[in-house]
């Protein structure tokens, strides 16, 4: 009896290193459909979140702030400093490929920039749009 | 001859100690993941275990930023920064709240960078250590392996 949690946490913790931008998009999608009938994903509209001034945060007004005008690019932290690697899928391969990661930083990134939690709407079109640039 | 030997050898082996400070080999994954994407995994030794310990607690507010971890990891990220924090009468205060940068330590060793070099666009802030010491990722603080021009002897 024992064995089945063990054997679950097994499970979830493989499926969530197994995951592919696609699916992780489909997820949000599905959500975001469940609110709003007919809800494709659309990565015009994942490029206008990504670029949008927010002004919520003065350090940090945009996703632009720190991931420079193109997700293709190497970004850096505007307080630290800090090296980032590229958004785009194109340019690294480790983005969207597993949905706690995914979640922890639309979850802290949004609430920071956005002022607000994200909807699956917004990031579907957002994982949309760093799965399509190239 | 013998003592005068060794007293010269660590004469010249422990300054250059004091600059390498290589993360511990039981560091937990969680703190390269939750502390060092914004920011370079700090070796614990930089702050003394009282100021760690204050810092892990009020990470909601994490120096403006939202960097709350769960409770699993928080208590996992506390144990090892208190396990290997330096020691507080050397290190000096750091301040409320507490920053690495702010410990006399941290002042004296930084006492020939010119303020405005801090805030030089290639450095942007005292917590960005790889702007200068290109090998810090890898634990190499020496003055010697500085990646600004100004500042290379």
């Amino acid at each position: 009896m024992r064995a089945i949690p063990v054997l679950c946490l097994l499970l979830a913790s493989v499926a969530s290193h197994a995951e592919t931008p696609q699916q992780i998009g489909q997820s949000y999608a599905a959500e975001a459909a469940a609110r709003q009938a007919g809800f494709a994903p659309s990565a015009k509209r994942g490029e206008t979140l990504f670029r949008q001034r927010f002004a919520h945060n003065d350090k940090m007004p945009a996703c632009t702030s720190c991931h420079t005008d193109s997700p293709l690019n190497a970004g850096q932290h505007a307080v630290t400093g800090k090296a980032i690697r590229p958004l785009a899928v194109a340019a690294n391969g480790e983005r969207f490929a597993d949905l706690a990661k995914v979640e922890k930083w639309f979850g802290r990134n949004c609430k920071e920039v956005v002022g607000r939690a994200c909807t699956p709407g917004e990031k579907a079109d957002f994982i949309a749009f760093m799965s399509e640039v190239r | 001859m013998k003592r005068i030997a060794l007293t010269l050898l660590l004469g010249v082996a422990l300054p250059a100690l004091a600059d390498r400070l290589p993360l511990p080999t039981d560091t937990p994954a969680s703190y390269a993941a939750e502390c060092g994407s914004c920011h370079l995994a700090y070796p614990p030794a930089l702050l003394a275990a009282g100021d760690w310990r204050r810092i892990m607690s009020s990470l909601d507010d994490h120096f403006g930023t939202d960097a709350a971890v769960d409770a699993q990891k928080r208590q996992e990220i506390s144990t090892f920064l208190e396990h290997h924090a330096g020691n507080a009468g050397k290190l000096g205060s750091a301040g409320d709240p507490p920053r690495i940068s702010a410990t006399a330590r941290f002042v004296r060793k930084h006492r020939e960078v010119p303020t405005k070099l801090w805030h030089d666009p290639r450095v942007k802030s005292a917590a960005n250590c790889e702007a200068c010491h290109r090998g810090a990722a890898d634990g190499n603080y020496s003055e010697h392996d500085i990646t600004i021009r100004e500042l290379k002897r």
